[in-house]
């Protein structure tokens, strides 16, 4: 790469060369290649990506920029002739902007289109061999974040979506206007099959709508996947009975094979569970399989996104959660873990407001407060179900209506197990509590501020709220987030 | 045992007042409000009776309520809930729903396991009231 001299050039002022001396055998500069085009419109149906890029020292960021357009589509380091028997003026990536990021002296956002044909119709796993495929280990960048995509009308409609969605869960749990609330089963691993039934069960029966697995929990010597699922319907069964409200526990699936996965969701199916879940670990292709299973067995699809923060919380390198989260709706999952704002885990207000209108809404205009760079309409797709979950307790109850609205499952794992009464007692605060806030929002009260009155007029009928708000009221997780946005810094409230 | 379908059931019984400041909370958001009762709350009872139509035009909460109370009149012993739709492209589907009349007695469900192959259990929930036929179960 280094008789390329990046860092000699001028890459806006460079031209693109055609012709024979385009052809050349020999090294050139991405730019000159083509893959920079400052006057490029780009088409309704291109596939848009952001890049945030940090040139190495010296490199050109117009050329850092064409470079990436070109490693992430037809390009190789070294012209070949073999172009010519192709469409490559189409077929080039082209970065058509590239600005500073506000407050940055290093660091640029670049704008790079994509031909729609460059892509494999409803396949996750083609766009990002190609998005995310050699480009980040390119040397002439220090570092290479994907912060969004736009993926156009066109392409939206080759996926399936959700299996169930939003609207469809709703309708099959028979459960509206208000969060759905769950917990994790603790301690997640250890537990034999009896006893984490028990938690199941006592979780369920005392309000919740869910209970989960842990992302870890699969089969193991304490606790095989067999008895782990009998005992659960058990108690959703139970419990189900005991309230005469659907329940569910989300039973994880995940193994080592696609094989094992379907073998395990065909069991959970056959005791009845109205959902299943997998790890972000398993893999695009496995997750777009379980997707097409789930739809085809009328079952729920939770997702948990173990692993994300290796490549999405530092802002300099990686990928934004933003583009997890629209890669996740293409899809087809129904749930994803999207951060909670107020709780033990990373995400900063507008971010995780920014990820839950790209699961939620209809369509997402531009809206940079909440980091979003691109238009996009999801073309009738369904939404997905944001989870919230991660040390959050009945206390900030007007927080979490507040941050996060009504299509959300609210998870109190430590918030239920950990009551000082007991699970089912854990489960009727974090419901009355749940239930009491949305009716005062709906009656119009200013819940942000009028919230903890509200908590402790409700508390006034129920003990078991009076003892959670005693035990954690004040508990708070202040930190300042890492993946913050460029363009509205804010820190993690309390 | 106290039936929790509903946004509203682990909550005190809502008073008339809550109950009508709801409903402007769904008119205000130009939803139809309808009331559907039942003497079957099964889990997955999804079709109650419709107590009339929903109410498209109605746009004052005491047109609804005066709604309510001829419902609750007729049918006493019965399960009523108060239903908000939203027929906004993307959701066509229920926004709010909450229970506002329950008979004085709740008798519950069975639960009912068939033992199938090995370990396995096939359940089935049961209401109680259904044991007597239609309009008497309460």
């Amino acid at each position: 790469m280094q008789q390329n001299s990046l860092s000699n050039g001028n890459g806006a002022a460079v031209k693109p060369k055609s012709g024979a001396a385009r052809y050349k055998a020999g090294v050139m500069k991405y730019a000159q290649m083509g893959y920079w085009d400052s006057g490029y419109q780009p088409r309704e149906t291109d596939i848009l990506a952001l890049f945030r890029i940090t040139p190495q020292e010296g490199v050109d960021p117009i050329e850092a920029a064409a470079a990436v357009a070109g490693e992430s589509s037809t390009a190789t380091w070294t012209v070949v002739w073999t172009d010519r028997l192709t469409a490559c003026d189409r077929y080039r990536a082209k970065a058509y902007k590239v600005e500073p990021v506000p407050g940055s002296h290093d660091q640029y956002f670049a704008y790079i289109a994509y031909d729609l044909n460059l892509f494999e119709p409803g396949s996750i796993a083609n766009v990002t061999a190609s998005i995310i495929g050699n480009v980040f280990g390119f040397k002439p960048l220090k570092a290479l974040r994907l912060e969004d995509m736009r993926f156009p009308t066109a392409y939206v409609k080759t996926f399936a979506g959700p299996a169930t969605g939003i609207v469809v869960e709703r309708e099959r749990l028979d459960k509206f206007g208000r969060p759905l609330l769950g917990a994790t089963v603790k301690p997640k691993l250890g537990l034999s099959g009896k006893n984490y039934g028990r938690v199941v069960y006592e979780a369920l029966k005392g309000g919740l709508d869910f209970t989960k697995d842990d992302e870890n929990i699969n089969s193991q010597a304490f606790m095989h996947w067999r008895d782990r699922f009998l005992n659960c319907m058990e108690a959703v069964n139970r419990a189900q009975a005991a309230t005469g409200e659907i329940k569910g526990h989300y039973l994880n699936v995940t193994a080592g094979t696609m094989e094992d996965m379907y073998e395990r969701a065909q069991f959970a199916k056959d005791l009845g569970s109205v959902i299943v879940m997998i790890d972000l670990v398993i893999g695009y292709t496995a997750i777009q399989s379980m997707a097409r299973w789930a739809r085809k067995n009328d079952m729920i699809l939770h997702l948990h996104r173990a692993g994300h923060s290796t490549y999405t919380r530092q802002k300099n390198h990686g990928i934004s959660f933003r583009v997890i989260c629209k890669w996740m709706r293409l899809a087809g999952v129904d749930h994803i873990h999207a951060g909670t704002v107020v709780g033990k885990l990373e995400g900063d207000p507008n971010s995780v407001q920014g990820f839950y209108n790209v699961l939620r809404e209809n369509s997402n205009p531009m809206d940079l407060q909440r980091g979003i760079f691109f238009e996009q309409d999801w073309a009738g797709l369904p939404g997905v179900m944001p989870v919230a979950s991660g040390g959050i307790h009945a206390g900030q109850m007007h927080q979490l209506l507040h941050y996060l609205g009504e299509d959300v499952v609210l998870q109190f794992g430590g918030g239920t197990i950990g009551h000082p009464m007991g699970i089912q007692a854990g489960a009727q605060a974090n419901r009355v509590a749940l239930e009491a806030m949305v009716l005062a929002r709906n009656e119009d009260r200013d819940i942000w501020n009028e919230g903890p009155a509200i908590l402790a007029d409700a508390a006034k009928h129920c003990a078991p709220l009076k003892a959670a708000l005693d035990t954690w009221g004040e508990i708070t997780f202040n930190y300042t987030s890492t993946d913050t946005l460029d363009f509205v810094p804010t820190a993690t409230p309390a | 045992m106290r039936l929790t379908q509903g946004a509203f059931s682990f909550l005190p019984d809502l008073t008339d007042a809550q109950i009508s400041s709801q409903i402007e909370y769904c008119l205000k958001n130009g939803w139809a409000v309808s009331i559907e009762y039942t003497d079957d709350p099964h889990p997955r009872n999804t079709y109650w009776e419709m107590f009339g139509q929903p109410m498209f035009d109605i746009r004052d909460a005491a047109g609804i309520m005066a709604e309510l109370q001829s419902c609750r009149k007729t049918f006493p012993q019965h399960y009523i809930k108060l239903n908000a739709f939203d027929s906004a492209l993307g959701r066509e589907s229920l926004r709010l729903s909450f229970i506002v009349g329950r008979p004085d007695k709740e008798p519950g469900f069975a639960l009912e396991r068939t033992e199938v192959g090995g370990r396995n259990v096939q359940y089935t929930t049961r209401s109680y009231a259904v044991e007597r036929p239609e309009g008497e179960r309460y």
